[in-house]
């Protein structure tokens, strides 16, 4: 089912991930999240953001360990640990945090 | 926090009343082209799909004999009816074992039994048409192929490869799952279940490295395609994802460094996995197999030692030689494969690990044992090793431990309720429901002992109960890994003392 940003159709898999990384804009991620009625503050997009960059450089999501590490270095290390990510991202951070990252799925035994 | 019932964990487990068709709407996204046909299968179902399911159905019958023997040897005893954790779980008849051999069993019966040819209604045979291939392709994804069953079947009946046979005529249909499928897929193309190429693999790699040191000051190594090294370690490729798997894999590296054992990753063997038992299909898991092998010989290694993976360790244990061997380059000395387990527990027996137990003072622990290490393989030179060997590693590590009710552990154990292929989102109701004999089981110790964590030797158990704990009102964190325990409570020798800063040089080549 694809969703709509900013009058556009983006095409989407059976869970809503975006079939092509690259249609990702903003706005796509504000659109996903209140479908799951979750408002995107500035805490998320840091999330956001990061998954973006690490997956431009790595070619998938990182692991829950490197973003906590990296949230932790960005935002203070109280921060950095994956209890802070799941109030964020409560279905868990390497699926909804990709999701509205338009990251692909991670897949496996995850 | 769901959109279905979740059970009920009562006072004792209970046999439940029926309910007819409670799960009929449940299964998973079905593959599409581009995932089915890098395997070897039609993109999409056949105009004569019907033809080729019944000639792959002779065909699997006529290759394995005990496929054939499991669909004529059923006298409907009963014995099984209330093993499996699916039925215990979801109450539906269907996922009774016996139940769902029958829908493979009546086709076959219809096809390739005289009585079944002329006088089907008598012997309860049918025909194949597309109810009976939905059916088919819902409950037979509605089995985690643990084996529970088969251990009270008086004639061993084995529910795990009627379901893997019923899988391999789906996907030679064009009807194949595409969370398994998908994963496969990923194997061939990037080299494990997650996609984790190999720079990601060595930056995460490097960050695990950092970590270790400023936790315990010494430079343990997380070593990824070393030539020469002894040890090639094959583990889930979950371990250098998620968690709590990732802190197994630092205990993995823990006990080589203190051991001095010379040990490396590989990044084309960087999974463990092996999806292609799930579908029973002996071309894909040999495939996915061949990647181990051709690992250890370009790295030279001696060794072969696997992680925490259940179903892995079935497929080394019981497969790998015939699929991808004969392993005659590697040293002859040590078992081929041989489970992580196996290794610690060996070094501990010959006192070359020392625990200061008292770091895991925190945490009463019992033992999930997983569905293929209990069922389907074994562990060390004894039968019942793979019961006895986590238990001591637990107990040398640890001061708290308590086992879960004798008829939910050893070779009884229920499985986690996401295994056999179907740790996937969208069998979440699946998933959550069969985890339910676990999770009643784990009450009790909860409650007799005030046991506070679950441990798990496999990515999936692992995966599936940090998902489904919450559900029964337990912590997801409660779940940890083997691996894990040992990583908090091992005494590193090369460790600063408390005074002392960091010492540069204690690295083990």
């Amino acid at each position: 089912m694809p969703i709509e940003v900013n009058g556009k159709m983006l095409e989407t898999d059976e869970e809503g991930y975006l079939a092509d990384l690259n249609q990702w804009e903003p706005e796509a991620a504000t659109v996903m999240a209140a479908a799951e009625d979750q408002e995107l503050t500035d805490a998320h997009w840091e999330v956001i953001n990061f998954l973006r960059e690490y997956y431009e450089e790595y070619q998938i999501a990182p692991a829950v360990r490197v973003l906590t590490k990296a949230i932790g270095k960005k935002l203070g290390k109280d921060k950095g640990n994956s209890k802070y990510l799941y109030e964020l991202f409560p279905y868990g951070p390497a699926k909804q945090a990709c999701k509205y990252a338009g990251l692909p799925k991670p897949t496996g035994c995850v | 926090m769901a959109d279905f019932e979740v059970p009920v964990l009562r006072e004792y487990p209970i046999i439940p009343k029926l309910k007819e068709g409670t799960m009929a709407h449940s299964s998973p996204f079905v593959a599409k082209p581009i995932i089915q046909e890098p395997l070897g299968f039609p993109g999409e179902l056949l105009d004569n799909w019907k033809e080729v399911a019944i000639e792959k159905m002779g065909e699997l019958c006529g290759k394995y004999r005990s496929l054939q023997v499991y669909l004529d040897s059923c006298v409907k005893c009963g014995a099984c009816t209330d093993k499996c954790h699916y039925y215990l779980g979801t109450t539906d008849p269907k996922n009774m074992p016996v139940a769902r051999q029958d829908l493979l069993r009546k086709v076959y019966r219809r096809y390739f039994t005289f009585a079944g040819k002329y006088f089907p209604k008598l012997v309860g045979a049918a025909d194949l048409t597309e109810e009976v291939l939905d059916d088919w392709y819902s409950y037979f994804h509605q089995c985690s192929q643990c084996r529970r069953c088969s251990v009270f079947c008086p004639y061993g009946i084995d529910t795990a490869e009627i379901s893997m046979a019923a899988r391999e005529i789906m996907d030679a249909v064009g009807k194949g799952q595409k969370y398994c499928n998908e994963i496969i897929g990923k194997v061939y193309k990037i080299g494990n279940n997650l996609g984790l190429p190999e720079p990601a693999l060595r930056d995460t790699l490097e960050g695990i490295e950092e970590d270790v040191e400023d936790d315990t000051g010494v430079k343990v190594r997380y070593p990824l395609d070393v030539k020469g090294a002894d040890v090639l370690l094959v583990t889930p490729s979950a371990d250098f994802f998620a968690e709590p798997h990732v802190d197994g894999l630092i205990g993995y590296g823990k006990v080589f460094h203190e051991a001095g054992i010379s040990w490396t990753f590989s990044s084309k063997a960087s999974e463990a996995a092996n999806f292609g038992m799930f579908i029973g299909s002996y071309e894909n898991m040999r495939r996915v197999s061949m990647r181990i092998r051709e690992a250890a010989l370009e790295l030279g290694v001696k060794r072969i030692v696997f992680g925490e993976c259940g179903h892995a360790w079935r497929v080394a244990y019981s497969f790998l030689n015939t699929l991808a061997g004969p392993f005659d380059f590697l040293d002859p000395r040590y078992p081929v494969p041989q489970h992580i387990c196996e290794v610690t527990n060996g070094l501990i027996k010959e006192g070359k690990l020392k625990f200061d137990k008292s770091l895991n003072d925190d945490m009463k622990l019992t033992f999930h044992d997983s569905c293929n290490v209990a069922r389907a393989s074994r562990m060390g030179d004894k039968p019942g090793g793979q019961f006895v060997i986590p238990r001591e590693i637990i107990k040398s590590c640890c001061n708290y431990f308590y086992d879960m009710p004798a008829d939910t552990i050893h070779e009884s154990t229920y499985c986690c309720g996401g295994g056999g292929g179907l740790l996937t989102d969208d069998l979440m109701e699946l998933r959550v429901k069969g985890a339910m004999p676990r999770m009643q089981a784990l009450k009790t110790v909860v409650e007799e002992h005030g046991v506070t964590n679950l441990v798990a030797i496999c990515a999936i158990c692992k995966s599936q109960f940090a998902k489904t704990l919450p559900y029964y009102g337990f912590d997801m964190n409660s779940i940890v890994s083997l691996h894990q325990l040992v990583s908090n409570a091992i005494i590193l020798s090369d460790a600063p003392k408390d005074d002392d800063e960091n010492d540069d040089d204690g690295d083990d080549a």
